[in-house]
């Protein structure tokens, strides 16, 4: 009975091959680690991210009136409402966390060396477009933090030489921040980037099983494949990686519902304290932060001491990220047969990356704007050196088969 | 199934021409999408002048007023104070105010109309924040000069004449907008006639 309603289906729309093709028989390294948890963790996050933000909306009023009432209304009237908003407020962290997390693996094992650059541009893309998720998400409450950390933000445009300006002003809707771009954020954060999102990380998806996973010796399992075409170093997706992304699952719900119960404001760095205050154009708070996740970028953008030139640096911190696959001329992709000075430099880099995130949430002051100013240094100083030592570096010889 | 030879040069003019045509269209079509993002007529008319009434300021006090939602201020300041300023301009990167942050009339040594009041968008040009007004302690921020606007975001430091301080990040002196004084004692501001 039940074969017969599948071989109906199947006929008609290729379910099972589409199911084989990308877990039933999906061939994987079988020498995943830790580091390999975190995309299937962002895929679980998205769905947390999806499910309570259209919970959110069915009690939300995106006006400039009824926006911040809303949230504590949604925070204390709505049943469970308290739930959803921090699952959905502690999820943006967390989508984050597990992000940067990823790329880090990428960035270790050489994920985004070819044959996999189209792989990490629609993972940067969907870095780019999270970003601007989290950046209007956070309008959204209408606290202070959040008006005039967009404020900040959308001023960034304004250094745009000759349109800057009339670009502000076309982004806002208004001559300041208000109700029209808080109704525009709404739009863009709850249906338009949502549905970009999910195609990326479709498109995310397909371009890896097209080329297949990487794995931490760098080394192309389908080089070595039996007499069916199956790669001696693989096992299926289902049921060995299921079952261990689950225990990561496990993992992860531990700290993330600690978080989410305990300390949902993440200490003022998830929900920032002037954010419990309804947004006053008037007043602007003593010091503005953006959350923790922009910080590194924002450091960057503070510690060069012009306008222009440090949104242009703070872009190009972003932009760099793109390039790294071409960037990179080193044949070998895993850290572990790569030379001393690369292991260096990822260090120094991953160093320069929490140092700049640490700065960019304390107030700037004349001693750490040159601390600033140094790691800032360093953080372009990774690309720059790799660049030059990868092209003749000197690597260990590979294994011609995965070792675990 | 016609049998006459293909002409490619006239098929490939109709595919070029097609496709501009649609191109047009799509580019038409993206008008009032992208137009739609503009202020809308309800904020351009919130956006109107603002009358404030000045004879109540006391020299050396600031108040503010909203226009176009943004804070703007009014601040009188004494004879001590419009004498200093020239002082500055050496530690200043605009001191002759010749970046257009301000109307022509307005492009003077006081950068105001009347030297006594000085009317400014309390807006930082570098990100957007609102300095603050200190009128006794801005010492702290630059040394020998009493009074100021410093801005707690970045630390970007104003003089009284809105004024920018070289080494910090905002690049530009503050907005002044454009104003007229209905009378004495009653400043407009968001427009002027070109007569002061």
């Amino acid at each position: 009975m039940v074969k017969n309603i599948i071989d109906w289906i199947d006929a008609r729309i290729p379910m099972t091959a589409t199911y084989n093709r990308h877990v039933g028989q999906y061939p994987t390294p079988k020498n995943f680690n830790f580091w390999y948890f975190f995309g299937s963790l962002a895929l679980l996050v998205l769905v947390n991210q999806l499910l309570t933000g259209i919970w959110l909306t069915m009690n939300y009023v995106p006006t400039a009136e009824g926006a911040f009432a809303s949230v504590e209304y949604i925070m204390r009237d709505v049943e469970y409402g308290w739930l959803l908003r921090y699952m959905h407020s502690t999820g943006a962290s967390a989508f984050f966390v597990v992000i940067y997390l990823h790329m880090f693996r990428g960035l270790l094992y050489g994920s985004y060396q070819k044959p996999r650059e189209l792989l990490w541009l629609f993972g940067m893309l969907i870095f780019l477009v999270l970003m601007a998720e989290a950046f209007m998400g956070y309008l959204l409450p209408w606290g202070q933090m959040s008006y005039w950390g967009a404020q900040v933000i959308i001023s960034l445009f304004g250094a745009i030489p000759v349109i800057g300006d009339d670009l502000t002003l076309w982004i806002r809707g208004d001559y300041v921040i208000s109700g029209a771009t808080l109704n525009r954020f709404f739009a863009l954060h709850v249906i338009a980037l949502p549905l970009v999102l999910v195609v990326l990380v479709f498109l995310h998806l397909i371009a890896l099983h097209e080329v297949g996973s990487n794995n931490p010796d760098g080394v192309e399992i389908k080089k070595n494949k039996d007499e069916n075409g199956w790669p001696v170093d693989a096992i299926p997706f289902h049921p060995y990686y299921t079952v261990k992304d689950i225990m990561g699952v496990a993992g992860f719900l531990i700290v993330f519902c600690y978080v989410l119960f305990f300390m949902p404001e993440g200490g003022g760095y998830f929900l920032e304290k002037p954010n419990f205050e309804a947004a006053n154009p008037m007043k602007t708070p003593e010091h503005i932060a953006p959350v923790w996740y922009f910080t590194p970028f924002y450091a960057i953008l503070r510690a060069i001491p012009d306008k222009l030139l440090g949104v242009v640096g703070m872009g190009l911190s972003i932009a760099v990220l793109f390039i790294l696959p071409w960037l990179d001329r080193c044949k070998v992709k895993s850290i572990r047969y790569r030379s001393v000075i690369h292991k260096i430099n990822i260090a120094q880099f991953s160093v320069s990356f929490i140092v700049l995130g640490y700065l960019g949430v304390v107030p700037a002051t004349p001693e750490l704007t040159i601390v600033a100013r140094i790691f800032t240094l360093t953080y372009f100083g990774f690309f720059v050196a790799l660049w030059v030592y990868s092209k003749n570096e000197k690597t260990k010889p590979e294994p011609t088969r995965v070792t675990h | 199934m016609s049998n006459a030879p293909v002409d490619t040069g006239r098929r490939r003019f109709l595919t070029a021409a097609t496709a501009v045509v649609g191109g047009a269209g799509a580019v038409a079509v993206a008008v009032p999408f992208i137009k739609s993002w503009n202020p809308s007529a309800k904020a351009k008319a919130a956006g109107a002048p603002v009358e404030v009434n000045i004879s109540k300021v006391e020299p050396g006090q600031l108040i503010r007023v909203e226009w176009r939602g943004k804070p703007v201020w009014v601040v009188r300041r004494t004879e001590a104070v419009l004498n200093g300023l020239a002082s500055l301009d050496g530690q200043l990167r605009d001191p002759a105010s010749e970046e257009m942050q301000q109307p022509e009339y307005a492009q003077n040594a006081a950068r105001s109309i009347k030297p006594e009041f000085f009317i400014a968008v309390g807006i930082c040009t570098h990100l957007g924040c609102s300095p603050t007004y200190l009128p006794d302690s801005f010492g702290e921020q630059v040394e020998g000069v009493p009074s100021g606007f410093f801005c707690p975001c970045h630390g970007s430091k104003f003089d009284m004449a809105g004024r920018v301080f070289q080494g910090v990040p905002a690049p530009l002196n503050l907005v002044v907008p454009p104003h007229q004084y209905v009378d004495d004692n009653t400043v407009l501001i968001g427009v002027d006639t070109g007569a002061v």
